[in-house]
């Protein structure tokens, strides 16, 4: 590769031609979208430059403008009249949120990250980003920078933030695939299981940041598309939450050196992935840790002594993306040829889009620069002037002098033509599964199977190789009880050490219900984020939602009109709740294509909500095991018949079709008397009623706290005739707790509660018998807490 | 009364400086994060100060071995303020990666005197890859011994502090550890042999040593995570949960202890 810049001949090429450039220059452009570019450069009389059209590509990236989510979609349901949606986000996401209109919401979808308010110095940042397409070809290098990316995003929120903690997500095939049956050109997912913790581990260690939330969540459709979320929770002075740039501040790249690694990065993900993805190694950033933290030690120095007005974290697209968004009101002049670089030999435009880590681009005014050099001297951070931010209006880019781009920041911005998406959703049907209460002795085994069964296993090998102690405020532990070893609903810390306000984070995700409703299947990730906020303390007065939809590809009217049940399900129940998003991001095209076989296969849709709660006394937040024998259990909330793409369906292989349903008005009441019942005190543990249903939340609960329970499933509060024992012990029915009440709190707790459906279905005993009953008063689940407990110990235990 | 002064060295890499700060200063230090190019390059001078606290994190990435870049630059570059600040009878600690620093630069077990009466700054142990071959994050019973060290003065003689680390595993030749035995310099043991209750497979269940005079200090476990009652991982389950009388956690102890041996000897 030379170090000239070419012309890319496009103003006489026809359709054919055009796609042809796209395809080869890994531009992720479709036929409109090139013949919006040959449009506006006939219109100037000249071929853009190889820097231009990478500029633009780079900037149109789904990955990078989320165009699906704001192209028009005219949608059909079955048997329902059709309908024409004016951008998903703007529709259901952002709606939402100005509808909710909560006054602690500080900054919502304009920032890296979403602010909302902590104390009377500080607010909170948050953000969730997903690193699929790269975890996938390089799980190690893909999953560290993911992490490294959205650290610099809370650093890039407002005038920075600290960051405080890391929460990740991981979606991978099953560990067990033969390998035999490995798609052609993939990892086996054991390879990526261990490659994503590795490497999300040692970045997150690294930085002394705490990765104290998350989840892993096995399907063999993730095999060939991995998924993986990593989030970053920051803390930022409230008089440094706005940003602006000036003409004549100087723009200043400060941290790593730039070189040809993950160049692409932001348009490659924008596709779909094939066989042969593998070679494309150049697409994965290479991650250093350290580096970032000293960029972070640096800058929230500079940043407290006020020495610029604007950053932002060179992400995807590099600096291209950076500077043409921070200066997309203004204008921006960058001299390519200052960048310094790791080794010599790039392209002009290799350096404008290299998506080398460690970096952040920020706006300094150039009285203020001696200042910044002299920090950055003494943290040995390299600081670099590329150029100045105009009033040109224009992104120009020069390199040894010449100009090499020259773009109108109103055509790069918005030049980009408004796609018009087709999507139907037609409900699938299932065969039902019936229920084994005839056939079935007891359903002990059934109990160890789905504890056994690796979505809900423990994942404590993994939990523990992430510090979560570190920076000192933990107070609620991602594992707890009498030997530190229970699933702990979410995490709780003190983000001001000596102050006893709290921060709780958790989250939600059920893909298994989108093969029956991706609607219901968004609208119980809603419900299990909050339950597991308030299960631990929490309220939904102060809870703020994040989205992340991974999907297939949505230029599919099938996939898309999955996306558009989510995202009608966002509205609804984030609204019904009062819980606002402050941020979001989409991964689409998360699909795998055989190049022989011509094979195709998506992901099942998949949405994570994250929830981020602020509580003022962190003395009242409770912990899910049962802490002492003779205390009562409770159910709370009703148990209906839902068992559609349960796991208690799925180990006997099935799917179904009543998939829980989503009943905000009794889940808002239940939430809320729960969470004042806790913060009187009332309740010991607490958990929530999720995968696998009342057995295997209150099995947990019994060998987290050490101590057995003597149960009857007679005494459960149901909404509709379950008669089948089975289905009252495994039905996945939403917005549902059990809890823990002392003998002496029983009437306080009962009168308190009595608008909530609750039923009380035995004691905590002393001893290690575990035994439930069932409709006939015979025992239905007859073991030890040590049984169960090694079952749900052993199948990921190293 | 002046407050002792405390130096809380920083390098790129170093990840509890904050907490340890915070835990210098319940304790009632004044407190200064300093990052090792201001004392290299005389901005900041060593010997204002009465403890130097290593914290912990990954400095300069634990490329090569946890702490051994730190370790070479203090010996090489800061020598001669190093040896007069442990002369002077100052206090250092040095947690995790700071343990490790100081096992490294020889500060641990301790500066031996050679013959023409210089002092030798010679590494005679080290802390090793966990036997378990992995970054292990959990919290561990630790059993006091009878030592010298001045930071345990008076502390309980079993304490629970976390640990995070992959690199804990002290050991050393026979001769060495016989020696720590026989100048009890062992401050801390993990209270059982096996894994995980010794997370790291440590010789004799080292947790924490001196050198001979108690004044240099190093542990792996996290005093500095253990600040108020409610970072205790089972907080929840125990009896005084609610009590505000005491809000104390076990770690504060050893910060407090150097401060009043400060203030009592040096100040």
């Amino acid at each position: 590769m030379s170090n000239t810049v070419k012309e890319i001949e496009i103003l006489n090429a026809d359709d054919a031609e055009l796609m042809r450039i796209s395809r080869e220059g890994t531009l992720s452009l479709n036929l409109n979208e090139m013949k919006a570019i040959q449009t506006h450069f006939k219109g100037l009389g000249r071929n853009p430059t190889d820097v231009e059209i990478e500029t633009i590509a780079q900037t149109w990236s789904e990955h990078c403008v989320h165009k699906t989510f704001k192209s028009i979609i005219r949608y059909s349901e079955d048997g329902k009249a059709p309908e024409q949606i004016d951008g998903l986000f703007p529709t259901y996401i952002q709606r939402a949120t100005e509808e909710i209109a909560k006054p602690w919401c500080v900054s919502v979808f304009s920032d890296n990250a979403g602010i909302i308010e902590f104390d009377e110095t500080c607010n909170l940042v948050f953000k969730v980003e997903t690193h699929n397409h790269p975890s996938a070809i390089e799980p190690y290098g893909g999953a560290g920078t993911g992490i490294g990316g959205v650290i610099r995003d809370s650093l890039g929120t407002g005038l920075g933030a600290k960051p405080i903690l890391n929460t990740d997500v991981f979606c991978f095939g099953m560990p067990d695939t033969p390998y035999a049956q490995l798609p052609k050109g993939t990892l086996h997912p054991k390879r990526v299981f261990k490659g994503v913790v590795a490497g999300v581990r040692d970045y997150g260690n690294r930085m002394g940041i705490p990765t104290a939330n998350g989840a892993i969540l096995f399907d063999t459709r993730y095999t060939a598309n991995p998924l993986v979320f990593c989030g970053n929770v920051g803390l930022i002075p409230r008089n440094r939450c706005e940003k602006s740039v000036e003409p004549g501040d100087l723009v200043v790249a400060i941290g790593g050196q730039t070189g040809r690694d993950g160049i692409h990065g932001a348009t490659f993900s924008s596709a779909e992935l094939d066989d042969t993805s593998e070679s494309l190694g150049s697409v994965v950033q290479i991650g250093n840790p350290i580096m970032e933290k000293k960029i972070v030690d640096a800058l929230l120095q500079a940043r407290d002594r006020n020495l610029y007005r604007s950053i932002t974290d060179c992400g995807a697209g590099g600096f291209s993306s950076a500077v043409g968004e921070m200066g997309a009101d203004i204008g921006a002049e960058v001299h390519l040829e200052r960048v310094s670089l790791k080794y010599e030999g790039l392209a002009p435009w290799e350096i404008w889009l290299s998506e080398a880590q460690e970096r952040m681009v920020i706006a300094v005014p150039p009285e203020n620069l001696t200042e910044l050099m002299e920090i950055c001297e003494s943290e040995v951070v390299e600081a670099t002037v590329l150029g100045t931010f105009t009033d040109t209006h224009r992104l120009q880019v020069f390199y040894e002098g010449a100009i090499v781009a020259d773009l109108e920041m109103e055509f790069l911005h918005n030049g980009l033509p408004k796609p018009v998406k087709e999507a139907i959703w037609q409900p699938p049907k299932h065969p039902e599964m019936p229920s084994r209460d005839r056939e079935a002795k007891n359903y002990t085994d059934d109990l160890k199977r789905l504890l056994a069964s690796p979505n809900i296993a423990s994942k404590e090998s993994v939990i523990r190789q992430y510090d979560h102690g570190v920076q000192g405020g933990m107070v609620i532990n991602p594992l707890v009880g009498v030997t530190n070893d229970g699933p702990s609903d979410a995490c709780v810390i003190t983000p001001v050490l000596g102050s006893r306000k709290g921060v709780i984070i958790a989250n939600g995700i059920n893909p298994k219900y989108s093969d029956v409703d991706p609607y219901l299947s968004a609208a119980a990730a809603i419900d299990e984020a909050l339950r597991n906020i308030v299960a631990v303390g929490g309220t939904l007065e102060k809870t703020a939602l994040l989205d992340n939809f991974c999907w297939g590809n949505p230029d599919k009217p099938d996939r898309l009109g999955e996306l558009v049940r989510a995202a009608k399900a966002c509205y609804d129940i984030a609204t019904a709740y009062g819980t606002p998003f402050i941020s979001g991001k989409d991964s689409l095209y998360n699909e795998y294509r055989d190049t022989t076989t011509g094979e195709q296969r998506a992901i099942p849709s998949t949405l994570l909500i994250s929830a981020i709660c602020v509580i003022s006394d962190i003395r009242n937040a409770v912990t899910m095991d049962v802490k002492a024998p003779h205390n009562l259990i409770y159910v709370v909330g009703n148990t209906y018949t839902e068992l559609g793409g349960s796991h208690y369906f799925g180990i006997h292989g099935f799917i179904g079709n009543a998939a829980p349903a989503i009943r905000p008005d009794e889940g808002k009441l239940t939430m809320e008397r729960l969470s004042a019942a806790i913060n009187n005190g009332w309740v010991r543990s607490c958990h929530d009623c999720s995968e696998g249903g009342i057995g295997v939340a209150a099995a947990e609960m019994a060998f987290a706290g050490g101590y057995g329970m003597s149960l009857n499933l007679d005494n459960i509060p149901t909404g509709d005739e379950i008669t089948a024992d089975d289905y009252r012990l495994f039905s996945e029915t939403n917005s549902r707790f059990i809890v823990e009440i002392e003998p002496q709190h029983r009437d306080a707790y009962e009168t308190h509660m009595a608008e909530t459906p609750i039923g009380c279905l035995g004691t905590v005993i002393d001893g290690h018998e575990f035994v439930i009953k069932g409709k006939a008063g015979h025992p239905i689940v007859e073991t030890s807490i040590d049984a169960l407990k090694s079952a749900w110990q052993t199948p990921l235990h190293s | 009364m002046t407050k002792p002064n405390v130096l809380i060295l920083r390098t790129a890499g170093t990840n509890c400086d904050a907490e340890t700060d915070t835990a210098f200063q319940l304790a009632g230090a004044e407190t200064a994060l300093v990052h090792i190019q201001n004392l290299i390059s005389g901005k900041v001078h060593l010997s204002d100060y009465q403890i130097l606290a290593i914290p912990g994190g990954f400095s300069y990435g634990d490329d090569i071995a946890a702490g051994i870049l730190l370790a070479i630059e203090m010996k090489h570059k800061l020598t001669n303020a190093l040896n007069q600040f442990v002369m002077d009878g100052k206090l250092v600690i040095g947690i995790c990666n700071g343990f490790q620093v100081l096992v490294r630069t020889g500060l641990l077990p301790g500066i031996s005197t050679s013959a023409n009466g210089t002092s030798q700054m010679t590494q005679r142990a080290t802390l090793a890859m966990n036997t378990s071959a992995k970054f292990e994050c959990r919290w561990v019973d630790l059993e006091t011994q009878q030592s010298p060290c001045v930071f345990t003065k008076d502390i309980k003689p079993s304490v629970y502090l976390p640990v995070a680390h992959a690199e804990g595993r002290f050991t050393a030749p026979a001769d060495v550890l016989a020696e720590l035995e026989a100048n009890n310099q062992v401050v801390f043991r993990y209270a059982e042999s096996e894994y995980p209750k010794n997370p790291n497979g440590s010789d004799a269940d080292i947790a924490g040593i001196c050198d001979t005079t108690g004044r240099i200090f190093g542990l792996m476990p996290h005093p500095e995570r253990f600040l108020t009652k409610w970072n205790h991982p089972r907080w929840t389950r125990l009896a005084d949960a609610q009590d505000t009388a005491s809000e104390e956690g076990e770690g504060l102890a050893i910060f407090k202890n150097a401060v009043n041996y400060t203030k009592a000897n040096l100040l």
